[in-house]
Parts: structure tokens; sequence; C-alpha cells
């Protein structure tokens, strides 16, 4: 997989307020490597119902989808952020503020030359594969964190933003560097309801 | 001063929860209309308010007031509104509708894996809590004021 040298960064400098602390957080502490684990036993046990990588795939996606729409509410009352007002102010929320929220790690934002709707997030470091040293035979083509995919993607769609969000490239299959790209697609809009006569 | 009463609605207009404490008039219509017609008005508060802005706007329509009672409102970005009518003494409590969202409707609802989130919200703790933390705001008072 060649690696697409069209980048930038994006340096602007943004005043993120810190997120507060909610009144229940303490009582969420939980140890990182039953996470971590629990994760993996998720993925291990989808790999036992389904044969091939894609259904494997589809249903961490789907997964992750169904977490974000519910984890977007709690990110948003935690951090009580204001809306975004572009695409990439919006992926820098997710980048530094989010993923430091719910995973301690913080990932750094590049955006496409070609198109202006396409970011990438670079992983340096994912917790979700702490315990992981490689892909198990036979599984070349399994997106381990698939999860993260349908978060964002569900995350992004409770605040009308329609994007596809998918892994570039991912070290646990031979490249470089974990990176995410997150494409925003039209937005979606508000529906009024409709009034009946 | 006091609270009257407190709506939900979601992204698409669904009223997800409603309560009073001290309504002395009713809108002498169904409440399924009085819901559209409340969600209605406030789609339409906001664009205009949006559109007709002499400045750059940043919160939008926080509320308004008439010369008997006052009406609070608060959106999330994913499309959240809570809104609220007090009497006139109670001045700007949008921290207080944040609260609503984020400690009784995110803790009592969003986590709740049984509740879900395009239904009217049918869990007895979250009415419980929502009713608590109204009853004791500083600004509510058993009496009607």
């Amino acid at each position: 997989m060649s690696r697409p040298t069209n980048r930038r960064q994006d340096n602007h400098k943004i005043d993120w307020h810190l997120p507060s602390i909610s009144s229940s957080a303490s009582a969420h502490h939980m140890s990182r490597e039953l996470f971590v684990l629990t994760y993996g036993a998720l993925v291990a046990q989808l790999c036992k119902d389904y044969e091939k990588d894609e259904d494997v795939n589809k249903y961490l996606d789907r997964m992750g989808y169904d977490i974000g729409i519910r984890l977007v509410e709690d990110f948003l009352a935690r951090s009580a952020v204001r809306k975004c007002r572009s695409y990439s102010e919006t992926v820098d929320m997710i980048a530094q503020v989010a993923f430091k929220m719910y995973l301690g790690v913080t990932p750094s934002v590049s955006c496409s030359n070609t198109t202006e709707n396409e970011f990438f997030l670079m992983l340096d470091k994912n917790p979700l594969v702490d315990f992981v040293e490689e892909l198990p035979a036979g599984r070349c083509s399994l997106c381990y964190c698939n999860l993260l995919c349908g978060v964002i993607r569900g995350a992004l769609e409770m605040v009308h933003l329609a994007a596809e969000v998918t892994f570039v490239q991912d070290r646990l299959k031979g490249d470089d560097v974990t990176e995410i790209g997150i494409t925003f697609l039209k937005k979606l809009e508000d529906k009024k309801h409709k009034r009946k006569k | 001063m006091t609270v009257h009463n407190l709506y939900l609605f979601d992204r698409n207009g669904i009223c997800l929860h409603y309560s009073e404490w001290h309504r002395k008039k009713q809108a002498g219509i169904s409440k399924e209309e009085e819901f559209k017609l409340m969600y209605g008005m406030l789609f339409s508060m906001r664009s205009f308010v949006g559109k007709m802005s002499p400045v750059d706007m940043k919160d939008g329509f926080l509320a308004f007031q008439t010369s008997k009672y006052k009406l609070h409102y608060y959106e999330t970005p994913s499309g959240l509104k809570v809104v609220m009518n007090t009497d006139l003494g109670v001045g700007n409590i949008r921290d207080v509708l944040h609260q609503i969202y984020s400690n009784i409707y995110v803790e009592f609802v969003v986590k709740n894996p049984l509740c879900s989130l395009s239904e009217p919200i049918q869990s007895e703790l979250f009415h419980a809590k929502l009713d608590g933390f109204i009853r004791g705001l500083p600004f509510f008072s058993a009496r009607a004021g």
C-alpha cells in the first residue's frame, strides 16, 4: 500500500476548554487493561462467529455506530463544547478532546490536499492493540479496531455530519502507521415534524 | 419565583418528555398538538433569529419573555432541545438546562441501553430524578408564586 504524499498539516491553535468531569465520572473509573482485554475478547468472539473478515469488520462497525450515537451525548455533556464551525474544527475536536477523554491518546490531524472534506487521524499509540502482536493467520484483512470507525461515524451523524470513516493504514496489517480517514459527505438536515391536518 | 413546566424534544421533533409543576391555564388543544406547536415555533424561531441577526450569531435563540412568563431554550449540537417555562423573576438559566441534559438525560436515558432515544421516555428513574432536580432548584417554590 503506497503512502499518499498529498498531505498538509493543520496547525491553527485553538484554546480548548478542558472538559469538566461529570459528577459520576469517579464512579466510572475502570482498569484500562480490563477494557482492552474485553475488546480483544469481543473481536475474538466475532471471529469465531463469522468466517469472512468483511463480516467481522461490518459488525464491528455496526456496533461502533450504536455506541457512537450515544457516546456523542456523553461527550457533549461532559465537554460542553460549542457547535463547530468547520470540518477541520470538528476533526480537531475529535482528535484533541474526544480521543483524549475516552482513550487517553491524541492522534495528530492532517488534511488531504486534493479533497477539502477528507481528513486523516494518525494514531501513534493505539491502546486497543496493546496486547495484540499480529493478526491471526487467515485474517489478513481484519480491521481490528473497526469499532472506532463506527463510533466516529455514529457520533458525527448525530451532529448532522454524514461521513465515511475507515482505516486508511493499519500497523497490524504491515503499514508503518495506523491512520483513520474521515471523509465528510453532505450535511444532514434537521427534520421538521410534519403537522397532521 | 417558580418553574411552570418543562419540555424535552429530540432532533426530529418528537416530545420525549413533558412535566408541569405550576400551570394555571391549559392551552386548550390536545397535548400532541401542543407539542407540535411548541416544536414548530422553536424551529421557526431558531432559523428566524439566525437569519435576521444584524451581527454574527453566537448562541442563537436563548429565551423569550412575556408579561407573565419566560420561556428558556437550550439546544445541544446533537439536536436535543430543553424548554423550560418559568416566571419572570428567573434570569439566565442556560447552565441549569445544561445540567438537566448532562446529569439527568445523559446519565439516565442515554446510558440506559433499554431506553430508546427516539421515543418518549418511559424510565421512572428519569422522571424521579428530573422532578427532584427541579424541585431542588433555588428558583423553584412549592407555592405557585
